[in-house]
């Protein structure tokens, strides 16, 4: 079985003018988004408390909101997930009240209303400690930028390392957007996705980056537009066929993985299509418009022995 | 050509073997089991007489074992079901009474040679096996604060005892301001004051026609005050844990300022909450030896006084009034008096000192006693003699005690009450049902992922496909093994970056077939092609490793909790992964065609070639078209 059967190299960077488009308006979109709706922080970066519990019958979340209500606890979500009778909690940081404490006064109160209550789990981060998580996401992220910068900028070339990192912090944007866009939680886990993302999608600009440097020693006479064509062209097959192993991996974890890795799984799966998107048809033509040159890649010496023909 | 020496087919052999051991405890699961260990080593050891009280009490019960354990100095008893356990443990608890704790645990079933040679099933988080996780705040100001009230006291009465006129001291934030009237006093008393405070830093001002002396503690005396405080909450914390009976309670430090507390299969988080918060106290109270012992033991015990059981057993009947509380006590430490007795020695500060001074002037030849107050439970934990007049704040406790003993006082002195007080910011509880969901939810995400993923390489690439497969089986073989060895923490985010390896991983296999059949493509021999796919494809391989690797790395510096259990799987894979795609697939490819030395055809799914090229490299190539073509009709 042979899925891809090129009879000639793509002409991917004539296309340079559509897609740069395409691309700039997604991230504008994207960075839109960001702005205008914001992204649906979870407990784990706003600080707060969650609580999952589970019932015998299906959930009165009326009632169970009055038993809030009459021990004069406001700004409750009171919400079902996975099915009826699981019910997700989520209440503020109180400053009056130790945050600690509130959930034991919960539990009570649950407990009291209907003793078929079974709490499933309960998370409460103080806003110091999401405060400083959120700030150590940050960190991670321009840590993680600035390794893959000056990895491939080591093992290639600057330009490479510019075009990847921007390749790559530009799936990363639309990822955010898309959590933005339909307000899904963003949790410690989908960060943890975004970074992964950040880190494997970055493999896609680099197996193009090797045909590259390979296609520049061999194809002494082609155009950089050529050569960066016949590499993308030659790496096609390998793009897909990977890309596809994972993903099908990542559509195990959302369809068998739950809640907690359902957003997980999710923002793997939108930095994965996008991924390939990237680096074939972002990555690549910042490349060119960078204006790499075969002399970037190869030593000198070729370069004389060049100019020696006529 | 396509041979591996034999040094490099045994290094995959061993650590394909290696990975398997390691492995197999996985596979044998945990039953639960019953761990009971000493309180205090002094009052009570694990000796064959426990065992088999333990073992004669069950026995009468009716309660069915599989084997009793000894390790260390605990003794873990086996149970089939969690109902007997649970059973046995309320047991237990009531026959040995409060010197030991009796927990509820899992031990590996794997057996005994595996065990032996340290193979152990992997470490699950709390996420997995239900618990809870708190994470407590030192506050440290709160502890400054306490030590400049300290220090405002202690200056007051040195000075006093020097001496030295002054007007006035006042403690504002982090410093002490002490106020004199001329000039001479407060050269005097700064002089006194650098000789007998060394950790304390004074500087001379004028302000409003006073001679000011502000007074800070150094900044390296600041910080052992603060380990010393940190250090003493966890220890007093561990004191706490005990009581909650947890087998494997893990209590660790984090950061400047932070305490980690994990107490795995804990559901009562009202209570481990109360006993992790509550606040401890020591009281230094006087026996009433006059009154009738008996007439109290009967339950009419004297007015103005309580009964308590001294440690050892003897009853006692201590007076109600309070003469001094345990934030007089700054150090505790276990020694021996002038006859060469246990000991233990305390140290007071000056108002303490002074206290105790007057109360063994006016109590010679009584006893006091010194009680540690828990929420509503007084302990006597010693009740000496009083010989004489002690001054000085250097108070000895002697007396039918062994050093094991004397030990245990002098931690109880010590961590009885918090050095500062803590708060919890961070909560992370999960019920057994949830962990046991997870468990299920990671492995089949694991399980279905890898069965896909199989499936499709096996018909894309055929024979090459079987082998990229088995070379995954492998990398999740010696991941597994290598969590198991390091005893890694496995989370669900854990299960997530398994899967994803599995998902990652097929990544290299995919990218030396690719250029197997690159290499074909262009007309070269299969023997030819195989070796230059493999030797190409491993520079790209180890570039986009090392760029996830890099994220990995920062996951871990970066993350705190599920994510560090997410970024160190994901590191192991990688570097596994690298070993199964590269040197186990190789090896395999080797075994299936290495031999054969008129190599035609390999099996590596369809390669289909341009018509261009094909052209080009004439005959030979087309001849090899039809020939793969064959097998599966998918033109």
């Amino acid at each position: 079985m042979e899925f891809f059967r090129f009879e000639r190299d793509i002409p991917f960077m004539s296309w340079g003018k559509y897609t740069t488009t395409i691309s700039l308006l997604t991230f504008v979109l994207s960075v839109f988004f960001i702005a205008y709706k914001g992204l649906n922080l979870g407990v784990d970066f706003t600080g707060g408390t969650v609580l999952e519990v589970n019932y015998a019958q299906p959930a009165d979340l009326n009632k169970i909101r009055g038993t809030f209500s009459s021990i004069g606890i406001s700004d409750v979500s009171v919400q079902n997930f996975g099915s009826s009778r699981d019910v997700m909690i989520r209440l503020p940081i109180k400053g009056d009240l130790s945050a600690a404490k509130l959930s034991e006064i919960v539990i009570d109160a649950l407990k009291k209303a209907d003793d078929t209550v079974e709490v499933r789990r309960v998370e409460f981060v103080g806003p110091q400690v999401g405060q400083e998580l959120l700030e150590n996401g940050a960190l991670a992220l321009l840590f993680v930028s600035l390794g893959i910068v000056a990895y491939l900028a080591m093992r290639f070339e600057w330009k490479f390392g510019v075009a990847g990192i921007i390749a790559n912090l530009h799936d990363v944007i639309i990822i955010l957007g898309f959590f933005a866009f339909f307000q899904w939680e963003f949790s410690l886990t989908v960060l943890a996705a975004v970074l992964a993302i950040l880190g494997y999608s970055v493999n896609e600009s680099v197996v193009i980056f090797d045909r590259i440097r390979e296609n520049f020693r061999k194809m002494r006479r082609a155009e950089v537009n050529q050569v960066i064509n016949n590499a993308i062209t030659r790496t096609m097959s390998r793009t897909i066929i990977t890309h596809g192993s994972t993903q099908i991996v990542v559509l195990a974890m959302l369809f068998f993985g739950g809640e907690t890795l359902f957003y997980f799984a999710l923002a793997l799966t939108i930095g994965i299509l996008f991924g390939i998107y990237s680096s074939v048809l972002v990555a690549s033509p910042i490349l060119l418009l960078l204006g790499v040159k075969r002399e970037d890649l190869v030593t000198p010496e070729v370069k004389s022995q060049e100019e020696a023909v006529p | 050509m396509n041979r591996y020496p034999l040094w490099k087919n045994l290094i995959i052999v061993i650590s394909l073997f290696f990975g398997l051991l390691y492995t197999l405890p996985n596979f044998f699961g945990e039953s639960p089991a019953i761990q009971i260990s000493p309180l205090r080593v002094a009052t009570a050891t694990v000796n064959p007489e426990l065992i088999k009280k333990v073992e004669d009490s069950l026995r009468k019960a009716n309660i069915p074992t599989n084997g009793t354990i000894v390790e260390g100095s605990s003794i873990k008893v086996r149970f089939t079901e969690t109902d007997t356990q649970i059973k046995a443990k309320d047991l237990l608890q009531a026959e040995l009474g409060n010197d030991y704790i009796v927990a509820l645990n899992l031990i590996p079933n794997s057996p005994d040679w595996l065990s032996s040679v340290g193979a152990l099933p992997m470490y699950l988080g709390l996420d997995l096996r239900g618990g809870v996780h708190f994470m407590l705040q030192v506050d440290m100001v709160g502890a400054l604060t306490k030590a400049l009230d300290r220090y405002s006291a202690d200056i007051r009465s040195s000075l006093r005892e020097q001496k030295v006129s002054f007007s006035g001291i006042e403690r504002e934030r982090g410093q002490l301001t002490i106020k004199f009237r001329d000039e001479p006093a407060r050269v005097k008393g700064e002089t006194e004051l650098k000789r007998i405070y060394p950790d304390l830093e004074l500087r001379t001002t004028n302000m409003d026609r006073n001679f000011l002396l502000i007074a800070t503690i150094k900044p390296d005396a600041h910080a052992r005050m603060q380990t010393a405080a940190l250090q003493q909450n966890i220890t007093t914390l561990r004191n706490r844990v005990n009581e909650l009976g947890v087998a494997e309670p893990i209590i660790q430090q984090a950061g400047m300022d932070r305490v980690i507390v994990q107490l795995p299969g804990v559901q009562d988080t009202a209570k481990a909450k109360d006993i992790l918060g509550r606040t401890a106290t020591l009281e230094v109270r006087l026996v009433d030896d006059e009154s009738d012992i008996d007439a109290a033991l009967r339950g009419q015990a004297p007015l103005g006084t309580e009964l308590f059981t001294e440690r050892g057993g003897s009853p006692l009947l201590v007076k109600k009034q309070v003469l001094l509380t345990g934030d007089r006590i700054t150090d505790a430490q276990p020694g021996f008096d002038s006859d060469n007795q246990p000991a233990v020695h305390v140290n007071l500060d000056s108002n303490g000192a002074r206290i105790f001074k007057d109360l063994t002037r006016n109590n010679v030849g009584k006893r006091m006693a010194i009680l540690l107050v828990e929420k509503n439970l007084s302990e006597v934990i010693t009740a000496p003699v009083i010989r004489e007049e002690i001054g000085g704040g250097r108070v000895q406790i002697s007396g039918r005690m062994s050093t094991i003993e004397a030990r245990d006082v002098a931690l109880l002195l010590r961590a009885g009450a918090l050095a500062a007080p803590m708060e919890i910011i961070e909560e992370r509880t999960v019920g057994p049902s949830l962990g046991a969901e997870n468990i299920a939810r990671g492995f089949n995400s694991n399980l279905f992922g890898f069965l896909a993923v199989a499936i499709f390489i096996m018909i894309y690439y055929r024979a090459f496909g079987v082998i990229s497969v088995i070379a995954l089986g492998a990398n999740l073989l010696l991941l597994i093994a290598l969590l198991s060895i390091l005893q890694a923490t496995l989370t669900l985010p854990g299960m997530a970056a398994i899967a994803l390896t599995v998902g990652m991983a097929i990544d290299a296999n995919v990218l030396i077939n690719e250029r197997i059949r690159d290499e074909l493509r262009s007309g070269a021999t299969p023997h030819m092609a195989i070796s230059a796919g493999y030797e190409r494809a491993f520079g790209t391989i180890l570039d986009s490793n090392i760029t996830t690797l890099i994220a990995g790395l920062a996951l871990f510096s970066f993350g705190s909790g599920p994510i560090k259990g997410f970024a160190v799987v994901l590191c192991l894979g990688i570097m596994t992964s690298i070993f199964s795609a590269v040197l186990v697939s190789r090896s395999l490819v080797n075994f299936l065609y290495g031999n054969q030395r008129k190599l035609e055809n390999i099996s590596i799914g369809t390669v289909w070639k341009s018509a261009v090229k094909t052209k080009r490299s004439g005959k030979n190539a087309k001849t090899k078209n039809s020939e793969l073509t064959n097998p599966i009709k998918d033109n």
